[in-house]
Formats: structure tokens, C-alpha cells, sequence
């Protein structure tokens, strides 16, 4: 038989290797997508939320076609301290109109239906196969070995998008294994629910949806957060904490998320649903200082292989979906050039480096450190804010002007007014 | 020799919920695969094309999306491959389903033989194993139910030996070709596809077949031509079952056995 040579192998069909894959195929190159799942998505369980803007300069109109769960009209953030929480959100029902903004789906029938459309495009898609190593040659990547018997599959350029573990970029010395502050630990539930309790509950209509997150307390003070969102029938409940505080914290993650299920204000979202799922997945969060280079002869990395997340946000799939499709984009110019060396993929760098992914990361650099270093932010604060307005909404008879000057004289008890103005501004300058 | 598979795509019932009220499967949102006994199915055909030469058919009667299931057949080694999908066929019963797919072996038997037939032993889904039988019974084939072991095809005398399960033992069956299997897990080992045959069947065309392309009669497709008429179907309730140990030495335990028994309605009217 003779060897197979590809003009573009994808690893993974996440939302990366899909986006890349679905890229290349549409701009005509011969592309092969190689996924260990049983289908794309079949790992990936969980629900999520994804972001419009991204999908359609993928996929014009996807909402029409798409399996979307609930269109989000109102993102609330909820700063915990004991059973009470101090929260701001924003609603608007005019988010749930064409095009959505974001909205929330479950990634094992999204995937899928993502992968359809790279096929649809004409990309192959090889599931239940795994790809161990990348074949170098000469010191360039001319393809990868996977567990089939007669495995072996070439092509002038690899997409590595393997997600966070990534097997291809560790093996090949990309990049050490990741240390325990460059990722944290996630653990997501899917506790099913009636639509109409579901849609009782947050006070939705049907298709649309709410994103609760919450901070403070919630994570015992660790660097990190919960959230709850809502499926159509069904609710994706969760919390991720940097490793390195878990493990210092000798806490389960598990023993984290049934305390954070057990808090009365969370407690009674979930009342009376049922645990479909669980699982514990890492979330890149090391940023650019623990990024593995992004490219070289014949390769490409992509999406949370390349520690490309915010960690603040927690938005990985639209960072996984720009790199994707700027590396589909930058596989087909290296054909046009019949280049597949440093020469040509650098524009993958230059590209990223002009997109919001490396400069929402450059941007960020710091934030996790600087909160992981001045860890009030997450446990005195909290504690001030609740005390503050718990003071405020008190009615006791005291005159407002009394009550402000009570909790200034209890906020300076805990902590300076000077310390909390340089905290701020030292939070303010590592976000800028 | 030209064998032909029937294989249906089925829910993932390892995956699937009843729905409490109605009692019935909810099948929204549940992946499917290939009926895992038709996996078994494609398997056996292959292993006797590699001994004797010929081709592998498979056919599946089913939505678009069925495609999947077919692509994974050609993956292990089959040769052809057939969607047959129609609106017509929607709603089909038993009778309905193995009348479209007798018609359509009978439609390939017009241009080539078809010497056997392989049927999973049931579906996950349906869970009634009438397909193949009713299949083997329109087409005037030999049927052999239940097989776990194909001894020997003979394509010279135009003869077959299985062993089959039956409820008291293994029975050993020899019969003329043509011939149509219904086939048990333990049949075969499905091996892992090669890479080149996964690219094969991810390149290859799927025929799409309709009710035009088999000339079927629209009166005995799909809901039409199915009698069957579901009035109730329901999870049976977890038998009621009690452990109890006796101590002692053997007669108290035996006595204290006795005295149990003869309180419980099973021996009344026999004890004491
Ligand atoms: C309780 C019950 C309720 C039902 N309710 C409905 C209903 O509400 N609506 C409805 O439309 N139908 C209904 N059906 C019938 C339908 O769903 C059956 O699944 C279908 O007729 C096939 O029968 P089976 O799944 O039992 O297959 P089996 O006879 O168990 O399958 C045996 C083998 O036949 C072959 N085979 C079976 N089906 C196909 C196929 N489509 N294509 C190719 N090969 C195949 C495979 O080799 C399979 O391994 C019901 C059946 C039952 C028993
Ligand atoms: C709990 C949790 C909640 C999150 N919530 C959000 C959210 O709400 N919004 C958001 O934008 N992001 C969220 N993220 C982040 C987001 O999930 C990731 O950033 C995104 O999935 C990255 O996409 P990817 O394609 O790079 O990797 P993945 O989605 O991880 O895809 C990698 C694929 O490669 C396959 N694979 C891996 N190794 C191999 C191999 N050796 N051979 C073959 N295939 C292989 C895997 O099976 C997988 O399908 C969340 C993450 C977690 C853990």
C-alpha cells in the first residue's frame, strides 16, 4: 500500500483542530482530522459557553443549523462571602435575537455537529485513533504515527490542536509537562432538569439562558471560580481552582464542588435535578509565559495545546477557534508557496499576534499572578463587600450618613485605605 | 461469494433514559452506533471473503444519518455499501422493515447472486430478532438463528455448516446455500480497522436507494404495511428478593429452613 500523504494532518477534533481543519478543507487543501474520541465531542462531555462572533466568520449563519442549547441574555457575577453574596449582572432579552452573542451548548452534540461541517468540506475525519508521535525528518514534522496497524500518515504540514494535554507537543520536547501554576483544575457536572423549571428558576423564556459565576469564598480563597449555566434541559455546574492551590490546600475538587452545590443560594438552582455526568478536565492557564513555541518546520500549534485561554475569563473555545482558523489559513498560503518551513508558518505568529488571542494574553500576563500573590482579593474582599452592604440594607434606624461612616471604620479595622487603593491600582496596572 | 449484511444503527442504550411518565426511550441527544451484533455481522463475511474471494454488501434501512454506521462497516472491510431511505419507510414495524430489505436483496439478486446473508441476533433497540427471519422467509432462504460458529462454506456443493445455541445445548446444522445468519457476539473477535481501510471507507461513496430504486409497494412500507400497534411498554419493576441466612449446625439450619417454608404461600397445602 502506499503511503498516505495529506496536505494537512489535524490532531484533535476540538473546536482548533475542527476550526483549522474546516479552514484548510474550504480553501481547498487535502485534510485529514485524526480524533481519539468514538466521535469529535464523545470526550467532551460537558456543556459550555461559546461565542458567536468567532463561529460565524467560521460558519455564516451556524445558528440556523447549529445544535445550540440557550442564547444568554444575562451574565451575573457573584462575589461570596458566608450564605450571603454581593452580585452585579447584565440583562438584555435583545441577546437572544439572530445573530445570538454567546450561548451555551453541550460539546459532545456541538463537536460533532462541528466536525459535520469540516467533513461536509471535505475534510476526512479518523476517529478511535490516537496519534502517539510526531515522524520528523531532516528536523522538520513530515507526519504522525497513530495506534492503527499500518498507522502511519504523512503530510507537508501538522496541525497540532490535542488539547491540554498534549501528548504530541510534550513527546516531541515543545514543552516540559506543565507545572502545577501554569493549569487549573476543573470539575463539571451536568445535573439535569425540566425546561420549564429550568426556565422558572432563572425567570428565562424558552431559548434563552443565564451564565452565574462566582467567586470569594466558593473556592476557599484559592485563585479561581464556580459557575452555573443553563441547557435546555439540563444545567452545567462547576468549579476550577489553579493546581497549585489545590494541592497546597490538600482539598478534593470533588469534596469543592459538592460544598459549592450545598450553598443555600446555589442549592436551591439545583433543586431536584438529577447528576447526568461528571468529569475533572484541566484548563490551561500558564498563558504566554508557559506558551511552547507555536511553529515550526511543518507544524502548527493550536487552541489549548498552546496554553491559549484566558485565564480571567475562562474563554478557551473562541481562542481555540481564531487559532484554528488562522492556521487553516496559513496552511493553504504555505501551499500556494509550496513552503512548508519556519519561513512561511511564522505568519501563523504574526497573525495570532495581531488577533485578540496573544493580545488579550499579553494583556493578562500578570492578572492570575498577581491575584494568586495578593489573595484577598478573593477572601477579604468579599468578606468587605458583604459586610458593607449587609451595614447598608440593614434598616436599624441609623441615618445613612452613620452607616457609611460604620463601615469605613469597619473596613479600615481589616485594612487600610492606603493598602486598598494600592491593591486596585496594582490589580489596574496588571490588566492594562 | 457474494454475502450481504444488514446492519441498523441503533441508540447508544447504555446511554439512554426512560422517560418516568411515559415510560417510553428518550432517545433526543443520544449518540448513535452500529447495532453492536451486526458489528459481529460484517466481521464473519469479511473473514470468509478473505478465505474464498467474492464481496461484502452492506445495506441498512434508515435515516441519512445511518451513513455513519455504514462507513463503519466499510471501515472493517466491506465492499459495498447501501443507505436505503424514504420517507415511505418511516414508522416500519417488523414486517415493513424485513419487506423493504428483502425487496432490496432481490433488487441486487437481479444483476448478482447473493449466496448468504448475515443478520445481527437482534437489534439493542428493538430487541425482537424478527428482522432476519422474516428477511430469510420472503427470500426463500435457509435461516439459521442464533449461530456462534460458521464450521465450513462450501461454494463447490453449495452447502453451509453453523453451530447454533439453543436452550439445551449447541446444535450442529448443515444446509443448502443460499442461506441467511442471524449471529451471536461470540461468533468473532471485531478486529481494529487498519488505517488504510479507514481512509478507504471514509473516501468511498455511499448508494442512497429509495422506494423507486427497489420498486417497492408503498402499501407494505413503512407505517402502511406495519400491523403492529404498541399499546403499552414499561420497565418491569426489580423482583421482590429476600436473603436470609440460618446459622448453626446442619439440622438446626435445616429446621429452621422447614419452619420458614412452610409460613411462606409457596409449599401451602404440601406442609405441616
Ligand atoms: C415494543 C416495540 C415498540 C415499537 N414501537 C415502534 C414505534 O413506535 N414506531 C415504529 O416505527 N416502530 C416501532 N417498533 C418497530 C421498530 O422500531 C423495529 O425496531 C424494527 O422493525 C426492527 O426490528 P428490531 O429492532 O426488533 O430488529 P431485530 O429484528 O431485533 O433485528 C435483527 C437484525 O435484523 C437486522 N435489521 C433490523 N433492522 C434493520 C434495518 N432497519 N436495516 C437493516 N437491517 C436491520 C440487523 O441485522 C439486526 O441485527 C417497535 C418495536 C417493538 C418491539
Ligand atoms: C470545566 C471547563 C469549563 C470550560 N468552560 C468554557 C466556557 O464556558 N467557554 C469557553 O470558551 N471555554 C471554556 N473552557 C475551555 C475550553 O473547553 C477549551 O479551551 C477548548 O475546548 C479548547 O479547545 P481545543 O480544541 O484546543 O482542545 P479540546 O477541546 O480539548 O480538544 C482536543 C481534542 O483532541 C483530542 N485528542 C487529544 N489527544 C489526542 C491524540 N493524541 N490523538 C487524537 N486525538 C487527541 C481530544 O479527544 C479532543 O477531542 C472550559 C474548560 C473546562 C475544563
Amino acid at each position: 500500500m502506499a503511503e498516505e500523504k495529506f496536505d494537512v494532518i489535524v490532531v484533535g477534533a476540538g473546536p482548533a483542530g475542527t476550526a483549522a481543519a474546516l479552514t484548510a478543507a474550504k480553501a481547498g487543501l487535502d485534510v485529514v482530522v485524526v480524533e481519539r474520541g468514538d466521535y469529535p465531542g464523545a470526550k467532551n462531555v460537558m456543556g459550555g459557553v461559546l461565542y458567536a462572533d468567532m463561529m460565524s466568520s467560521l460558519i455564516p449563519e451556524f445558528w440556523k443549523n447549529a445544535p445550540l442549547e440557550r442564547r444568554i441574555i444575562e451574565q451575573r457575577y457573584f462575589l461570596v462571602h458566608g450564605e450571603s453574596a454581593v452580585s452585579i449582572g447584565y440583562r438584555n432579552p435583545q441577546y437572544a435575537n439572530d445573530p445570538p452573542n454567546n450561548f451555551t451548548v453541550l460539546r459532545a452534540k456541538f463537536d460533532k455537529w462541528f466536525a459535520e461541517q469540516a467533513e461536509a468540506a471535505g475534510a476526512f475525519i479518523i476517529t478511535e485513533t490516537v496519534a502517539r508521535e510526531l515522524i520528523r525528518e531532516n528536523g522538520k514534522v513530515i507526519g504522525i504515527r497513530t495506534d492503527r496497524e499500518e498507522g502511519d500518515l504523512y503530510a507537508d504540514v501538522v496541525i497540532i490542536a490535542d488539547g491540554v494535554n498534549s501528548l504530541l507537543a510534550k513527546q516531541a520536547g515543545f514543552h516540559p509537562e506543565w507545572k502545577p501554576d501554569q493549569v487549573a483544575l476543573a470539575v463539571k457536572e451536568i445535573i439535569a432538569l425540566p425546561k420549564e423549571v429550568i426556565e422558572d428558576r432563572f425567570n428565562i423564556e424558552s431559548g434563552q439562558g443565564v451564565t452565574y459565576e462566582f467567586f470569594g469564598q466558593v473556592t476557599n480563597g484559592m485563585v479561581g471560580n464556580a459557575f452555573v449555566y443553563t441547557n435546555n434541559e439540563s444545567l452545567s455546574v462547576g468549579l476550577g481552582v489553579m493546581l497549585a492551590d489545590l494541592v497546597k490546600s490538600g482539598l478534593h475538587p470533588y469534596d469543592l464542588l459538592d460544598e459549592f452545590k450545598s450553598h443555600p443560594m446555589v442549592a436551591a438552582l439545583l433543586k431536584g435535578g438529577e447528576t447526568k455526568e461528571y468529569m475533572a478536565h484541566l484548563i490551561p492557564e500558564g498563558g504566554v509565559d508557559a506558551m511552547p513555541p507555536l511553529y515550526g518546520n511543518g507544524f502548527m500549534i493550536c487552541g489549548d495545546a498552546a496554553q491559549m485561554v484566558n485565564a480571567l475569563t475562562r474563554e478557551g473555545s473562541n481562542m481555540a477557534m481564531e487559532s484554528g482558523r488562522i492556521a487553516g489559513e496559513v496552511a493553504k498560503l504555505a501551499k500556494d508557496r509550496n513552503d512548508f518551513s519556519v519561513n512561511t508558518l511564522s505568519e501563523y505568529q504574526r497573525r495570532l499576534e495581531k488577533s485578540f488571542v496573544l493580545q488579550d494574553l499579553h494583556q493578562f500576563r500578570n492578572t492570575t499572578k498577581y491575584l494568586e500573590h495578593n489573595q484577598h482579593f478573593l477572601s477579604l474582599y468579599p468578606e468587605l463587600a458583604d459586610m458593607a452592604l449587609h451595614e447598608f440594607f440593614l434598616v436599624d434606624g441609623a441615618s445613612k450618613r452613620e452607616k457609611i461612616r460604620r463601615i469605613m471604620d469597619r473596613v479600615k479595622q481589616k485594612r487600610s485605605l492606603w493598602r486598598i487603593g494600592r491593591d486596585f491600582y496594582g490589580l489596574y496596572k496588571n490588566m492594562k | 461469494m457474494h454475502a450481504v449484511v444488514l446492519i441498523k444503527q441503533v441508540p447508544d442504550t447504555t446511554e439512554v433514559r426512560i422517560d418516568p411518565k411515559t415510560n417510553t426511550m428518550i432517545r433526543a441527544g443520544v449518540p448513535s452506533i452500529l447495532n453492536p451484533y451486526d458489528a459481529n455481522a460484517v466481521e464473519e463475511a469479511v473473514r470468509w471473503r478473505e478465505r474464498l474471494g467474492g464481496k461484502v454488501t452492506v445495506i441498512t434501512m434508515g435515516p441519512p444519518q445511518a451513513k455513519e454506521a455504514l462507513r463503519k462497516c466499510l471501515s472493517f472491510g466491506a465492499d459495498r455499501a447501501i443507505l436505503l431511505t424514504d420517507r415511505a419507510f418511516a414508522g416500519a414495524d417488523t414486517l415493513a422493515t424485513s419487506y423493504a430489505l428483502a425487496t432490496t436483496i432481490q433488487k441486487i439478486m437481479e444483476t448478482e447472486p447473493v449466496d448468504l446473508v448475515f443478520c445481527g441476533r437482534q437489534a439493542i433497540d428493538g430487541d425482537t430478532g424478527q428482522v432476519g427471519p422474516g428477511v430469510a422467509r420472503r427470500l426463500g432462504f435457509e435461516q439459521l438463528t442464533y449461530v456462534i460458529k460458521v464450521d465450513e462454506i462450501d461454494p463447490e456443493k453449495g452447502e453451509i455448516q453453523v453451530r447454533r445455541v439453543v436452550e439445551d445445548g449447541i446444535e450442529v446444522v448443515r444446509t443448502k446455500l443460499p442461506a441467511l445468519l442471524t449471529v451471536e457476539k461470540e461468533i468473532n473477535e471485531v478486529r481494529y480497522a487498519t488505517m488504510p481501510d479507514l481512509l478507504r471507507a471514509a473516501r468511498q461513496e455511499i448508494e442512497v436507494w429509495t422506494k423507486d430504486t427497489i420498486g417497492a409497494d408503498p402499501n407494505q412500507c413503512g407505517l402502511k404495511g406495519s400491523p403492529t400497534v404498541v399499546s403499552k411498554s414499561f420497565v418491569p419493576s426489580p423482583p421482590d428478593r429476600h436473603l436470609q441466612l440460618f446459622e448453626g449446625d446442619v439440622a438446626a439450619q435445616a429446621a429452621a429452613l422447614a419452619e420458614k417454608l412452610s409460613h411462606l404461600d409457596v409449599f401451602a397445602g404440601r406442609l405441616g
